[in-house]
Formats: structure tokens, C-alpha cells, sequence
């Protein structure tokens, strides 16, 4: 088991390498960078730009170097010194200007999450104990119309609908008086959270960003319950006069929860990567949408720094479902390898 | 009756049962004859919700196909009077007498305003910070109603590019425009919009699982029939790749398209964008039945026979698991489609003149737009009608694809 989980650990370093050296291909890909994007901006304007000031401002940032080049160099100050790079959106270093919006990123998903497993895995439970009952059917209906509805597009309709029946349009998730607050410093995160109008505006987010995975999950729960209940076991329970109860939440549920359980790592990702573009539409403060203003202004820094937190949550996140896996499952630990 | 004629009837009685004993008999020996296609398309057809989003994907699939035709304007016709104009209002009676369906000529007019009016509602305009707007007014012509005519000569295109021609189903007499969906903020006819913007939201799917169905199927058959550090290999990069978000992807791989190329260039670039994103499931399905497979008997007996290697992964294994890959693929199709709406509603995605569904939703980017003209919604219902088909198909062929139930 040992072995198993530090030659997990070891491919894990690797992964990250490759992954961080992708994504900064990737990023520079776009032509130009943050500098171009920059003076087109201040010549739309109509301001005038010195040519020799540019030159100079670019060897500051290091941007006339090759992209391997700012790589390694970038790569070299985050292993000796942890030090992520400068923001030049933000004008700040990057890890402080992500830590501005970290908590409450981490605070939307741990809730959202919260209401994911909530919701669904009661709602898969009943769906399947009464296959075929008229509640069955709605919550079938209603999980597929929220897995077929782009999640962006659902927040507008829920926000559409919140204006009409209160006549205040939601919009973001702090209310004026919060957000001076918050970026006077004269009030901090937490403080927030104690606050009824945060929660009033969070229910929205929760909702939308919760529906996609929440409908995943009573899918999957439904299936597998179903899978679970037509087991020789249960019949044999039945036959010995277990309690329907007792059969349903002792012996079913805990063999149909096995997959839901392993598939958290993906609903990790899944919760940062999907909410991107509707906390952009609902205007959250959150990771998501600072990510798609670094991308858009070719913050290279920034925007790498995000992107290789994400991907080492989720890398991290596989490695200890699969560590998880192999505690419950010694075929895999004896091959090493994941069974599919 | 005499016994001649009863025996008669009796031997025609003999003879029917016979011939239905016959076919009874063809019948089932047609079910046991059955290849392995034809016994899932006979369950697939029992599936009642399969069966009804089968009917539906091929009518939005017909409507693309002939969406020049169908639609009556084509994606460069504008018209400056009538910019967000609700749907129109289709009568059948004029003066209480019957005329056959027709519309008034509605547009939007500016309201009239003296100069002093005018530079007061400008100044105000400019204290709150916006940009002045003339105020309109929709007007209704109500004297004359204008016929809906059926096979109009409109703008000309081409039927499956080959035939030009310039007739449209239905159109209206006279310089008046009929909008069905109404229209958006450049005046152009929504409905005409959603059926030429569905030729590129149903087909981009198609391509791009096209795509991903080799990529995957390639990929994912070398990763489980060799093992070993190929696979080892392959996995680490899906990994990888599956650890990205796909927003920067987009961002990036969209941004990198140059500008100004020509737009079935562009529908095959951001095909093949979509699809390098998502072939990275199907190989993880195929590795693994790879790896169940590849065991068999039958395999090492091809093997012994000195197959070559493709051979036995395309001749002897790849049919083994085909219905469940094809399984695989209609329930990725909708993926896609959200995939290529998102994009285009980031403005990542087809860029005008083209058009797609995402294209179209970004009119309902947010609160105040779809209070004003909530008919902009109108293709999410087509989106989500679509995604809910595929879904619904999808796990009809599942259910038709298992021996087992």
C-alpha cells in the first residue's frame, strides 16, 4: 500500500511539471502580450505612447524574451522563493491578488458543493426506492432540463426571474454598502458572512452553479440504487424480513454512494471549471472570472498561477480518489494501475 | 350447405392458419436471424422517449438541411426600422372580413420632439452618464393589412450548394417584413436567424465527435492494447489535459485563430478545437475495454494465427465494443453543443458574419436586455430542446445496446 501511494506521489511531480510548461504555452499562445493589449488600449484612448518607454517597460517585465525563457525563470522564483510573479492587471504580486478573492471562492464552493450532495443524493434515493412514481418522473424531468440548460444561461433566467417577482435586479454577490467595506479594509471576509443580505444573494449562485453537478449526481445515485435494489442480497433480506428501511439506507446506499464518493475529485473541477462563465454572468467576485480578465488582458502571471492552482487541486484531488480506491479495492493495489 | 362447400371453407380456414403459422414463423426466425444492429434498432424503436427525440433531431435536422429555403430572409438582411421589434402580430381578418393570414407594417419610429425638447433630453442624458438615445415608438400602419404569401422570391442562395435559387417558403407582399420571433438589436428577422444559425449549431457536433471518435478510438486502442509505458504515457497526458479548464483552452486556441479568415475555415477550426478538448473520455473508454478484451481467448488465438496487430484491433476488436462506443458518442453530442454555445456567447466562438445559436443568445447577456425583449430567449429553447434530445436518444441506444435488459 505504501509503495502504491508514493509511486502515486512520485508521477504526481511530472504531471504538475508538464502541466505548468502546457499552460504556459498555452497562455502565450494569443498573439502579442500583456504590453501590445495594453497600448492598444491607451491608443484607443487617443493617449500617445513612447516607443522608447515601451521598450524599456518590456525589458522590465522580462516580455521581450523568449516564452521558455520567462518560463524557467518563472518556474525557478516559485520553487526557491514561492514567489508567483506580478500581476501587471492588478498591479500587484499575483498570490496577494488571488488571496483577495480566494476565501469567498472557497466559501461559494464548499456551499455549493454542501447543496450539491444535499439535494441530489436524498432526490436519487427516492427516485429510485419509487421508481416510476409520479415524484420520479418530476425529479427525472427536472434533472435532465437542468443538465440540458447551459448553466450561464439558467443564471440569467433565474435572475430574470427574481427581478420580476421582486423588482430589484441580483447582482453580484455583495451589496454596495459591503463592497466599500471590503475594499477599505475597515471590513474583512468573514465578517461578511455573518451578514443576511450575503446569504440572500448567494442563493442564486448556489443554485446555478449547484444545479449542473446536483443533477449529475441524483442521476448517477438513481441509476446506481436501482443497480443496488435488484440485488440477490436485498432479496434475500426481504425473504429474512429486514426492514425496508434498514435495507435501503444500510445496505444499499452505502454500495451505490461508492461512485459518487470517487467522483469527487471531479466535482472539484467541475465546480471551478463550470462556474467560470456564469459567476462572469452573475458578476461574482470570485477565481473564475479574475481568471477570464488575466486571460483577456494577457496577464501571463496571473493567469498561469491560477490555472496551475486549479490543475493542482485536481491532480491532487485524482490522486487521493485513486489512493481511496486502492485502500477499497486490492486488485488495483497489486497492479498499480487503475481498473476502468 | 352441403359437405362439398363446408370442406371448402374448412381447407381456406386450414390454408389461413397455415399462412399465419408461417409468418409467425418468419417472424422469429427473422428475430433469431437478426445481426446484432438490427435486434438494438428494434429495441431502440420500443423506447418511447428515443423514439419521440428521434422524430424531433430529424425535423431540426431537415429544417437545417433546407434552412435557405425555410428561412425567409437571409443572415445579411437588416432593417434599420425595426430594430427590437417584438414578434409580429399575425391577423386573419381585416375589417371583419376574412383575408387569410397577413400582418400590419410595423416599425420603430422616432418620436417627434421640438429642438428645445430634444437638447433637454440630450443634456439629461449626459448627467446621468449614458448615451443619449432618440426615443422610439413602435407604429402600427393598421389601414392596409399585407398578405403572407407562400413561395416568395427573396435573396437568392444555393439548395445544398449545388442549385441557386431565390425562393423562400413563405415571405410577405410588398417592402414589409414579417418576424415570426421577432427581432434583434440590428433589425434582423430572429426566426430566419435561428434556422441558418442551427445548420452551424447542429453540425459543429457532428464534425467535432467525428474528430474526437478517430482521435479517441485511435488513441485509446494503443494506450489498452499495448500497455506498458505507452500507456503509461498516454494516460499521464489525459490527465493532464483533462486537469485544464476548458475556458482557457478556448481563450487561447480561439485566440490564436487569425482574424478575417473565411468562415468555413474558422466553423472548422473551432470544430476541431471543441473536439481536441473532448476526445480525452472515449480513449479512457476504450483503453478499458481494451484491456478487458485483450485477454480473450479469440484475441490470442488471432494472435497465434500471426494477425497483425492493426488487424486484430480494427477486424476482431473494435467491432466487439462498437454499439457501445457509438452509445458513447450520441451522449458526448450534447456536451458539444453546450461547449460551442458557450464559446460563442464569450464571443469565442463563429464570429459575424456566420452565426450560431450561442451566437444569437448573447443579445441575452443580461437582466435589463431580456426584460426588454424577452423573445431573445427564444433559441435557448432550441438549444435546450436539442441537448434534451440527444440525452434522451442517448440513453435509449444505452438501454438498446445492453444484451442484458
Amino acid at each position: 500500500m505504501g509503495q502504491y501511494i508514493l509511486k502515486r506521489v512520485l508521477t504526481f511531480i511530472p504531471i504538475l511539471l508538464i502541466m505548468s510548461l502546457v499552460i504556459f504555452f498555452i497562455i502565450q499562445l494569443p498573439p502579442g502580450d500583456y504590453l501590445t493589449s495594453y497600448v492598444a488600449g491607451l491608443k484607443a484612448e487617443g493617449q500617445i505612447v513612447d516607443e522608447s518607454e515601451l521598450d524599456s517597460l518590456k525589458e522590465r517585465y522580462g516580455l521581450d524574451q523568449p516564452w521558455f525563457t520567462q518560463y524557467f525563470k518563472w518556474m525557478w522564483n516559485i520553487i526557491t522563493r514561492f514567489d508567483f510573479g506580478y500581476s501587471f492587471k492588478f498591479e500587484a504580486p499575483v498570490w496577494s491578488t488571488i488571496a483577495s478573492v480566494l476565501p469567498m471562492t472557497i466559501v461559494v464552493s464548499l456551499v455549493t458543493m454542501l447543496f450539491n450532495y444535499l439535494v441530489g443524493i436524498p432526490i436519487g434515493i427516492y427516485s429510485a426506492v419509487h421508481q416510476y412514481s409520479i415524484g420520479d418522473y418530476c425529479f427525472t424531468f427536472i434533472g435532465f432540463i437542468g443538465m440540458a440548460i447551459p448553466n450561464f444561461l439558467f443564471a440569467i433566467l433565474l435572475m430574470y426571474g427574481t427581478y420580476i417577482w421582486t423588482g430589484t435586479a441580483f447582482i453580484g454577490l455583495y451589496t454596495s454598502e459591503v463592497l466599500v467595506g471590503l475594499q477599505q479594509g475597515t471590513m474583512q471576509w468573514w465578517e461578511v458572512l455573518g451578514r443576511g443580505d450575503f446569504w440572500g444573494r448567494m442563493a442564486i449562485p448556489i443554485i446555478v452553479i449547484g444545479t449542473s453537478g446536483t443533477c449529475g449526481t441524483l442521476r448517477s445515485m438513481r441509476a446506481q440504487m436501482l443497480d443496488e435494489l435488484g440485488r440477490n442480497y436485498v432479496l434475500c433480506a426481504r425473504a429474512k424480513g429486514v426492514s425496508e428501511r434498514r435495507i435501503v439506507y444500510k445496505y444499499c446506499l452505502r454500495a451505490a454512494l461508492n461512485p459518487t464518493v470517487s467522483g469527487l475529485s471531479g466535482v472539484l473541477s467541475h465546480i471551478f471549471n463550470g462556474s467560470t462563465i456564469s459567476a462572469i454572468v452573475m458578476n461574482l467576485q470570485l477565481v473564475g472570472p479574475m481568471l477570464y480578465e488575466a486571460l483577456k488582458a494577457q496577464d501571463m502571471y496571473l493567469a498561469g498561477t491560477i490555472l496551475l492552482v486549479m490543475g493542482f487541486l485536481i491532480v491532487l484531488g485524482t490522486l487521493l480518489s485513486d489512493i481511496l480506491l486502492a485502500c477499497l479495492d486490492p486488485r488495483i493495489r497489486f497492479s498499480g494501475r487503475r481498473a476502468e | 350447405m352441403s359437405e362439398h362447400e363446408n370442406q371448402a371453407v374448412l381447407d381456406k380456414k386450414a390454408l389461413r392458419a397455415q399462412k399465419k403459422a408461417e409468418k409467425a414463423r418468419k417472424k422469429e426466425e427473422k428475430y433469431y436471424l437478426a445481426s446484432q444492429w438490427q435486434l438494438m434498432a428494434r429495441k431502440l424503436g420500443r423506447h418511447k422517449l428515443a423514439r419521440i427525440s428521434l422524430v424531433i433531431l430529424g425535423f431540426l435536422y431537415f429544417v437545417a438541411l433546407f434552412g435557405d429555403f425555410l428561412a425567409p430572409y437571409s443572415l445579411t438582411d437588416y432593417d434599420a426600422n425595426s430594430k427590437d421589434l417584438p414578434p409580429s402580430a399575425i391577423h386573419f381578418s381585416h375589417d371583419g372580413k376574412y383575408v387569410g393570414p397577413f400582418i400590419y407594417r410595423t416599425e420603430k419610429q422616432t418620436v417627434k420632439m421640438s429642438v428645445a425638447e430634444k437638447s433637454a433630453a440630450q443634456r439629461a442624458a449626459k448627467e446621468r452618464g449614458e448615451q443619449y438615445v432618440p426615443p422610439t415608438n413602435i407604429v402600427t400602419d393598421e389601414t392596409t393589412p399585407l398578405r403572407i404569401r407562400w413561395f416568395v422570391h427573396g435573396a437568392s442562395y444555393k439548395i445544398l450548394g449545388i442549385f441557386e435559387s431565390d425562393l423562400h417558403l413563405f415571405g410577405v407582399e410588398g417592402s414589409a417584413k414579417v418576424f415570426l420571433f421577432g427581432a434583434d438589436s440590428m433589425g434582423r428577422d430572429l426566426f430566419s436567424r435561428i434556422i441558418l444559425g442551427s445548420q452551424v449549431s447542429l453540425t459543429i457536433p457532428f464534425a467535432g465527435t467525428m474528430i474526437s471518435f478517430v482521435l479517441g478510438l485511435l488513441i485509446g486502442s494503443v494506450s489498452g492494447y499495448f500497455g506498458g509505458w505507452i500507456d503509461n504515457v498516454i494516460q499521464r497526458i489525459i490527465e493532464v489535459l483533462n486537469s485544464l479548464p476548458s475556458l482557457p483552452l478556448w481563450m487561447a486556441l480561439s485566440a490564436a485563430i487569425p482574424a478575417g479568415i473565411p468562415p468555413v475555415q474558422m466553423y472548422l477550426l473551432i470544430t476541431v478545437i471543441l473536439s481536441l478538448i473532448s476526445w480525452t473520455g472515449l480513449a479512457r473508454v476504450v483503453r478499458g475495454k481494451f484491456m478487458s478484451l485483450k485477454n480473450e481467448d479469440y484475441v490470442m488465438a488471432a494472435k497465434l494465427a500471426g494477425v497483425s496487430d492493426m488487424k486484430i484491433i480494427l477486424k476482431h476488436m473494435v467491432p466487439g465494443f462498437m454499439s457501445y462506443l457509438i452509445v458513447n458518442l450520441t451522449l458526448g453530442i450534447p456536451s458539444m453543443i453546450i461547449g460551442e454555445t458557450s464559446m460563442s456567447f464569450l464571443g469565442l466562438g463563429i464570429q459575424a458574419p456566420a452565426t450560431s445559436w450561442g451566437v444569437l443568445l448573447k443579445e441575452a447577456q443580461d437582466v435589463s436586455s431580456i426584460a426588454m425583449h424577452p423573445w431573445c430567449l427564444i433559441p435557448l429553447f432550441f438549444v435546450v430542446l436539442t441537448v434534451l434530445a440527444f440525452n434522451f436518444l442517448g440513453d435509449g441506444m444505452r438501454d438498446a445496446a445492453d444484451p442484458y435488459k
